[in-house]
């Protein structure tokens, strides 16, 4: 494969999918807070829970306009722009993508029609059925999405079939069930309940700078707080979940995001800080806090985690292994009833992935040499900088999101935060962050996976479509700019009603209306 | 557990289920944008035509995103190379799919004619531009496409996006366009009064006699163009490689199927049957009538194609053996299954939640409730 062509393909899919990625998390959060307000309007009747309702769905119409326009890319590019990959992976992939729409994204697009138009046509409990049925769509979709991903980065209840020439299901609820994918589940709804807790939090922080609209803040303030503080704590706990899953499954990406090169004796210690020399495969200086890793990782104080060369070295015997798998499955595609090729394919079959890893260097097998085998062994681990920093500014994110909703709850337990200027300004400046934590978390997650698209079954370079290099130049081209054409007129649209707050619902109740100052929108 | 053969066909039907949902349902509010800046001549009348669809257009265009990943998981090979060999095709479909979300949210959130005009002609553009395509390449298929696999299964295209514009693929966007433009139309008599509902009903009988007469223009000349048939191989019940036959063309083979069984002549009779009683029901004025019978018009159209190809999927013009068929191109026995009982389970469903919001929704929509909702309609 031409290497040109597969970078763009990477390129192409990444900036595409971390383009969709920044407006899920706020639909995954936004979908929850407008069920509790609602609840609370039903339950209370204070019509001020309604105008918050509307409002904060309003901004949330702005934002999801996009997250379903940049999804259907995502639904179709498997097939245009990764075509082997489709056919390879299909039997396994395809379904958990097609149970989405049947299962979740129907529902949450049907019921949001009815959550903007049907106010005047529903009562006000089944309003709030509509609003909940939203919200359990959206975690829905989620969930069949995560699935599908999970089994990239731990390919369970699968095998491959040489008479088909692909990988097939042999167990749908291993694949359900796959602890990746259910670890991965919950770390990644919970980002989102703190970007939505955060985009609430930040923008009533904002109206109460201004001192607008006070009640509306202040009540919308304190759902923010109470639902980021519990989400921001789950968001962390989880992702040390994703930790232990990843330690077991992903060893090679733990590996290289925790620069460990040498396997280190149990329980291993947590890197804070390192200086790290990929090209000599050391680290010139370390900060640690001793055990930490070793318990997140294993749950145990004596079951080592290995480092980075004792994995190349285990490759390397895969490699080897899988290479004759390939020349066996290169004699079953030509006669499937060779029973000398039948049997050294089962004995190698499990390494199948890693002898295609080869096909990079070399297009025949009979021409693989040991340096390729070498070659091919240490690309099994991912880039070791890149993974390091990003993982742990993540991380640093997470935390910081943490102290930022505990201070916010404290004080509006104590129902004082609205005289606090430095706490509301604190959270009108955190308001992007939530979005750099979640693209970081998609980066570690699917930069970690190289070289392989599915984990030790499918090397990325030979997941592509046979395109040319002009169409993938062509096609970025058109998504970056249609994309950023997009974004702008998004953004302006946020900033707009964002400013506007409540006013904007035009009920007369607001600061902009009662001022006689709305001249617009 | 069904035997696979029987799924194989079962999955032919099940794709078949979900075109014509995805023509039916997504297919009137793709209307409804291709007649938007014609039928609706002011900014109120165009917010009445909007509002008809307001509700409903997003639930609507799953249709389109489960259509894609059910033949992902049911025909992973079909959607690997269609998807890739008609890759600007596909791009261009999905560009212009990217207006309607934004269209319809965003344009009434400013008070400015240019930006609701610009917003307006991106509507169009998300309805008028993918119907024509699915129908070019409806046409392509039925012709055969130019691509090959080799021995790993990697699939190449080897035509231009240009290819695909012959006429013959034209005339089946024709088909497509107008069939879909004649649906909207129909729907929109139903949702609307007055003049807009006078102009809707006169658009339904022009594009309702383009799509008729263009779908038997097509259907005489497809009786020229050579069509596919399997020499050997191919078992219904043997695992799917696509390799492992020999695929013949021959002239007037998409008549055979009508041939052999004479009873399948009754499905593009329903296609005029539909069509022309949706006609004779929007101008007297039962529209609900209407709209059905202008979905039964699709599900025949949509059908006649599906039947003619039978088994043939995509068939190859450049490497016959090479060809897609049902029972080559499919999942394993276990993921088809597994695919058989989801649907099964959640359309229903979904069929049950869809209608409940179209009958929330229910009634004429009007200028007086734009007018009420300035703030709250689209």
């Amino acid at each position: 494969m031409n290497e040109t062509l597969v970078d763009l393909s990477r390129l192409q899919f990444a900036a595409t999918a971390m383009y969709h990625f920044l407006f899920v998390p706020l639909t995954l959060g936004l979908t929850w807070m407008l069920v509790i307000m609602e609840s609370l309007y039903v339950m209370t009747g204070k019509q001020v829970y309604q105008d918050m309702v509307k409002f904060w769905g309003k901004l949330f119409g702005i934002n999801f306009a996009l997250g379903v326009t940049t999804g259907i890319t995502l639904e179709f590019q498997f097939g245009t722009n990764w075509a082997y990959y489709s056919h390879y992976v299909g039997d396994i992939f395809g379904a958990p993508l097609a149970i989405e729409g049947l299962m979740a994204f129907f529902l949450e697009s049907t019921f949001i029609g009815l959550f903007f138009f049907g106010w005047n046509r529903l009562s006000r409990p089944q309003h709030l059925l509509v609003t909940l049925l939203m919200a359990v769509g959206t975690n829905l979709s989620a969930l069949w999405i995560l699935v599908a991903n999970g089994w990239m980065q731990n390919p369970v209840g699968s095998e491959f079939s040489f008479q088909t020439m692909r990988m097939e299901m042999t167990s749908f609820w291993d694949v359900v069930f796959n602890p990746v994918a259910q670890a991965k589940f919950v770390h990644t709804v919970s980002a989102g309940y703190v970007t939505g807790a955060m985009f609430v939090l930040s923008i009533s922080a904002y109206y109460l700078l201004k001192k607008r609209d006070l009640e509306f803040a202040k009540r919308s303030f304190r759902v923010a707080a109470a639902f980021g503080f519990a989400s921001a704590c789950s968001v962390v706990v989880l992702g040390d979940e994703s930790g232990y899953t990843m330690a077991e499954k992903q060893q090679s990406k733990l590996a290289a995001l925790e620069a460990m090169w040498e396997t280190e004796p149990a329980p291993a210690a947590l890197k804070l800080v390192a200086g790290i020399d990929e090209a000599n495969q050391r680290n010139t200086w370390e900060l640690e806090i001793p055990w930490v890793l070793g318990i997140i990782g294993t749950r145990s104080l004596d079951t080592p985690l290995p480092g980075i060369k004792e994995i190349i070295a285990r490759n390397r015997e895969r490699v080897e292994s899988g290479v004759e798998a390939v020349k066996a499955l290169n004699v079953l595609r030509r006669d499937a009833s060779d029973p000398q090729a039948l049997a050294l394919f089962e004995t190698h079959k499990e390494n199948l992935g890693f002898g295609l890893l080869t096909r990079k260097y070399v297009a025949d097998i009979m021409q693989v040499t040991p340096e390729i085998m070498d070659k091919a062994a240490a690309s099994t681990i991912p880039p070791v900088k890149p993974l390091f920093w990003t993982f742990r500014l993540m991380v640093l994110l997470g935390f910081s999101f943490i102290a930022l909703f505990a201070v916010a709850l404290w004080y509006s337990v104590k129902d004082t935060f609205a005289e606090k200027r430095w706490l509301l300004r604190w959270a009108l400046y955190f308001l992007p962050l939530p979005w750099v934590a979640s693209e970081m978390g998609w980066f570690v997650a699917e930069y970690g996976r190289q070289p392989w698209t599915i984990a030790e079954v499918l090397p990325t370079h030979l997941s592509v479509s046979t395109l040319s290099v002009q169409s993938l130049y062509g096609s970025l081209a058109g998504f970056v700019g249609f994309y950023t054409l997009l974004l702008i007129v998004e953004l302006y649209l946020m900033f707009r009603f964002g400013r506007l707050g409540p006013s904007s619902l035009g009920t007369g109740r607001y600061y902009w209306e009662r001022q006689g100052a709305l001249q617009s929108a | 557990m069904l035997d696979y053969e029987t799924l194989k066909v079962i999955w032919w039907l099940l794709v078949g289920v979900l075109l014509v949902g995805f023509a039916v349902m997504d297919g009137h509010d793709m209307g409804v944008g291709t007649l938007l800046p014609f039928v609706g001549k002011d900014d109120t009348e165009r917010r009445v035509i909007i509002n008809t669809v307001g509700p409903h257009w997003d639930g609507n265009q799953v249709w389109f995103i489960t259509g894609g990943g059910a033949i992902f998981a049911a025909w992973p090979l079909v959607y690997a190379t269609a998807f890739s060999g008609f890759y600007w095709a596909m791009l261009a479909v999905l560009w212009a799919l990217f207006f309607r979300p934004v269209g319809f949210d965003y344009r009434s959130k400013i008070d400015n004619a240019t930006w609701r005009k610009t917003w307006d002609w991106g509507l169009f553009v998300g309805g008028a531009v993918p119907p024509l395509i699915f129908g070019v390449a409806f046409g392509n298929l039925l012709q055969g496409v130019p691509f090959h696999f080799d021995a790993n299964l990697v699939p190449y295209y080897e035509g231009s996006f240009w290819g695909l514009l012959n006429p013959f693929a034209l005339l089946a966007g024709v088909v497509s366009s107008a069939m879909i433009t004649f649906h909207g139309a129909v729907y929109l008599a139903h949702r609307t009064e007055g003049e807009i509902q006078q102009r809707s009903v006169r658009a339904a009988l022009l594009f309702g006699v383009i799509a008729l007469a263009a779908f038997a223009a097509a259907g005489l000349w497809v009786q020229a163009i050579p069509g596919y048939v399997i020499a050997a191989g191919a078992d219904p019940a043997s695992l799917p490689n696509p390799l492992a036959k020999e695929v013949v063309r021959e002239a007037g083979a998409w008549m055979a199927n009508y041939r052999h069984q004479p009873l399948l002549w009754a499905v593009p009779a329903l296609a005029f049957l539909g069509g022309l009683a949706a006609m004779w029901a929007v101008r007297a004025g039962r529209t609900f009538f209407a709209f059905w019978a202008s979905s039964v018009m699709i599900a025949g159209i949509i059908g006649t194609a599906g039947v003619a190809m039978f088994p043939f999927v995509m068939p190859s013009s450049t490497d016959l053996r090479s060809s897609l068929t049902v029972w080559d191109s499919v999942s394993s026995h276990l993921t088809l299954t597994v695919m058989f009982w989801a649907t099964l389970i959640f359309m229903p469903l979904i069929i049950v939640y869809t209608s409940w919001a179209y009958k929330v929704m229910a009634g004429k929509v009007t200028k007086a409730y734009i007018l009420e909702n300035e703030k709250q309609a689209y």
